[in-house]
């Protein structure tokens, strides 16, 4: 029996892999070949996407990217014994674009079955859990914080603070949050884990528990992830009839249970205090803090919320030591940071690798420029409220600090290419429009500035007045950044400020663009 | 989905989801998956049933963009406009797919088959335009790749 791979990730099923995997299956029938078809994750290489892949006695064999119609020809070229065909890519680990990443997050990523507990538990899965059911809550805490282990939902807050914070206080219950609201524009690692890799979601907010002394976790998950919600909800079922979620871990003695809860369609209820909010059953609007939710989170109880990616580094860390993620990474930013390339990129994927990277190696070397072939115009890292970047601050390297030195955010580690066909007054009023359809509406700035600010903009699209009112674009900026409450009206200048700084060449009406 | 709203079955629904924590969310999806819509009739029959005034009930259905009043069509087409998306032609592909629908944004198509909504990532920016027929997923969008999408669906 060969065993064919055919990736269930949403990317995968979004460019035909069902159709792909019935061929397969069809065909092989149809010819005699005994074949098992395994739905895998995938390798985050998606521009190879649909990318099936071969177990033959010399290892895996990949192809891609595949299309129903090349089934019949896969077979042909004897595929099943990894013949040769121009869509042969290969082993995949030796393509360069997973070469070039250090896996520490995302090492099971494509390989596994996502919902095999089998699968999971003979690549290192439930080792970080072990070792933390061994050394205890105290023990465990030290590890993430010598990790150095940064939120990786956008603040970049130390979770080891948090964590002890919530440990530290008295409560009748406590909960674990994890924040899987990923809204970012070119964001995918998030759905990628709870699809292609869920146990290790599971692994790291049950270590979250046990070292915080909570029994209830929920996973906050927007809704324009059906798939993965489905699949989450299974590994959940799995994992809880195998005893890693229930009453008692793993006979530890800890109780520790996980809920998934689905979001609506806003964008801030991705902001933690409103996604708690949202948890209770109430409108995503922002709670002003102090206090904390660590102190008064979920239900006013004691909560740890952090980002998916920031409880899936745990059980690396767990497992090899704080030392051994520490190792990785440049200044304070340490570990590895599943970069998103996205938008108009050649090779758009998930890329792992330690902070350090200058923004230009990641476009120009690993993701290959545009898509498009034409030159790249600017870049957008960390989502809609981060700054849009020009080639000329391609030297920037990728960290927490380098970029914000620069007025710029990594947040979720999302990088969105344009090309020279952007024009960046549309892209500074979509930002506007953007916070202005997502506000919570509690604070003025927000609520009404972005309105304004959409209303200005198309005044300068028009003619009127255009450097008045500009200089008021720039004010209103200010206002937001200054007097809101929360990142989505006082980020969402940033945006609109870059691309007035890098590119004012466009900041004028349209009608004298297109007579130059 | 029918949909037609039914106070029995949204009883059954509500009384279900009453042993959560926070239950209101949950409940609200629930009813957008059997009815298609949140009926304005259903706000006072979960604010006695969770016991909130009928203004918090009111004021958590409109906040969020999900929780559609108005029943929609037979199917529901989410195109993704976020930025990565943008930065491979989503606006230019859209207009064409609401053009051959002969719809507007939020709208449905005359025979009710289709209604089109907005969309702000659905998480497949390395592959975009992207969008979402109903629960089955689209990346790489083109207007004819759409229609032979519907074809595909009304045929099934
Ligand atoms: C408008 C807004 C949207 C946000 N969206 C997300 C999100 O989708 N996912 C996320 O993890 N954090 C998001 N954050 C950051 C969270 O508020 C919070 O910092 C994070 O969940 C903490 O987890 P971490 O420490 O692991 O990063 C958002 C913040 C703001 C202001
Ligand atoms: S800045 Fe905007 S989203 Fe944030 S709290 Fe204020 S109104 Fe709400
Ligand atoms: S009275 Fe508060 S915003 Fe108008
Ligand atoms: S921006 Fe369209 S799918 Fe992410």
């Amino acid at each position: 029996m060969t065993r064919v791979f055919v990736p269930r990730d949403v990317v995968a099923l979004a460019l035909g892999a069902e159709k792909i995997a019935a061929a397969i299956a069809a065909t092989a029938k149809a010819r005699g070949a005994d074949v098992a078809i395994v739905r895998n994750g995938s390798r985050g290489m998606f521009f190879l996407e649909p990318l099936i892949e071969v177990e033959t006695p010399a290892g895996r064999i990949a192809y891609g990217p595949v299309s129903p119609k090349d089934v019949a020809s896969l077979f042909d070229a004897g595929f099943l014994n990894g013949g040769t065909h121009a869509l042969r890519i290969g082993k995949p680990e030796d393509h360069p674009y997973l070469k070039r990443q250090t896996r520490l997050t995302f090492a099971r990523c494509g390989i596994t079955d996502p919902l095999s507990l089998e699968d999971y538990a003979a690549h290192e899965g439930w080792l970080g859990l072990k070792r933390a059911i061994e050394i205890g809550g105290a023990a465990i805490i030290d590890e993430i914080t010598k990790s150095g282990l940064r939120g990786r939902g956008g603040a970049g807050f130390p979770t080891g603070i948090k964590w002890k914070t919530v440990a530290d206080t008295k409560a009748d219950r406590k909960y674990v949050v994890c924040n899987c609201d990923e809204g970012d524009s070119g964001t995918f690692a998030d759905r990628m884990v709870i699809e292609d890799d869920p146990y290790m979601l599971i692994e790291g907010m049950t270590i979250c528990g046990l070292a915080v002394g909570a029994t209830k976790g929920y996973v906050y998950c927007r809704s324009e992830y059906p798939h993965g919600i489905k699949a989450f909800n299974e590994a959940l079922g799995h994992a809880r009839a195998a005893g890693y979620l229930g009453k008692d871990v793993l006979g530890s003695g800890h109780a520790f249970d996980i809920e998934m809860r689905v979001g609506a369609g806003a964008y801030v209820c991705g902001e933690e205090t409103a996604l708690l909010e949202s948890l209770e059953g109430r409108r995503g609007m922002v709670r002003a803090k102090p206090p904390l939710p660590a102190i008064h989170g979920l239900f006013q109880r004691p909560t740890v919320i952090n980002n998916v990616l920031s409880f899936a580094a745990a059980p690396f860390i767990l497992a090899h030591g704080a030392k051994a993620y520490a190792d990785f990474g440049m200044g304070r930013s340490r570990g590895t940071m599943p970069l998103q390339l996205a938008g108009n990129i050649r090779y758009g994927g998930l890329f792992e690798t330690a902070f350090g990277l200058t923004l230009g190696e990641i476009v120009e070397d690993i993701g290959g420029g545009t898509a498009s072939g034409r030159p790249v115009r600017a870049v957008q890292c960390g989502g809609p409220l981060g700054a849009y970047f020009p080639p000329a601050l391609f030297d920037t390297p990728f960290d927490y600090e380098a970029f914000a030195a620069k007025d710029g955010l990594i947040g979720h580690g999302g990088i969105v290419v344009f090309d020279d066909t952007v024009d960046m007054l549309t892209m500074a009023r979509f930002a506007m429009e953007f916070c202005a359809i997502e506000s919570c509406g509690k604070c003025t700035p927000c609520r009404i500035g972005s309105t304004r600010g959409q209303e200005v903009i198309d005044k300068i699209l028009a003619g009127t007045n255009v450097d008045a009112n500009i200089r008021l674009l720039e004010d209103l900026c200010q206002t937001m950044k200054f007097g809101s409450l929360c990142a989505l009206g006082g980020f969402a200048p940033y945006p609109v400020l870059s691309a007035l700084r890098h590119y004012p060449e466009d900041f004028k009406p349209h009608a004298v663009i297109a007579a130059e | 989905m029918p949909a037609v709203f039914d106070v029995q079955r949204a009883q059954e629904i509500i009384d279900a989801h009453l042993a959560l924590e926070g239950p209101l969310l949950p409940i609200l999806h629930a009813f957008i998956e059997e009815f298609g819509f949140v009926d304005d009739a259903a706000v006072p029959q979960i604010a006695t049933a969770l016991n909130l005034s009928r203004a918090e009930v009111h004021g958590v259905v409109t906040f969020y963009h999900d929780f559609r009043r108005e029943p929609a069509g037979k199917h529901v087409l989410k195109i993704c406009r976020a930025e990565a998306c943008q930065a491979r032609g989503s606006e230019s592909v859209a207009r064409h797919c609401l053009a051959d629908l002969g719809v507007d944004w939020h709208g449905t198509t005359q025979d009710g088959a289709i209604t089109v909504e907005p969309v702000y990532c659905l998480g497949l920016c390395a592959n975009g335009p992207s969008a979402l027929f109903d629960e089955e997923p689209i990346a790489a969008l083109t207007a004819d790749k759409l229609l032979g999408v519907i074809e595909e669906a009304e045929s099934a």
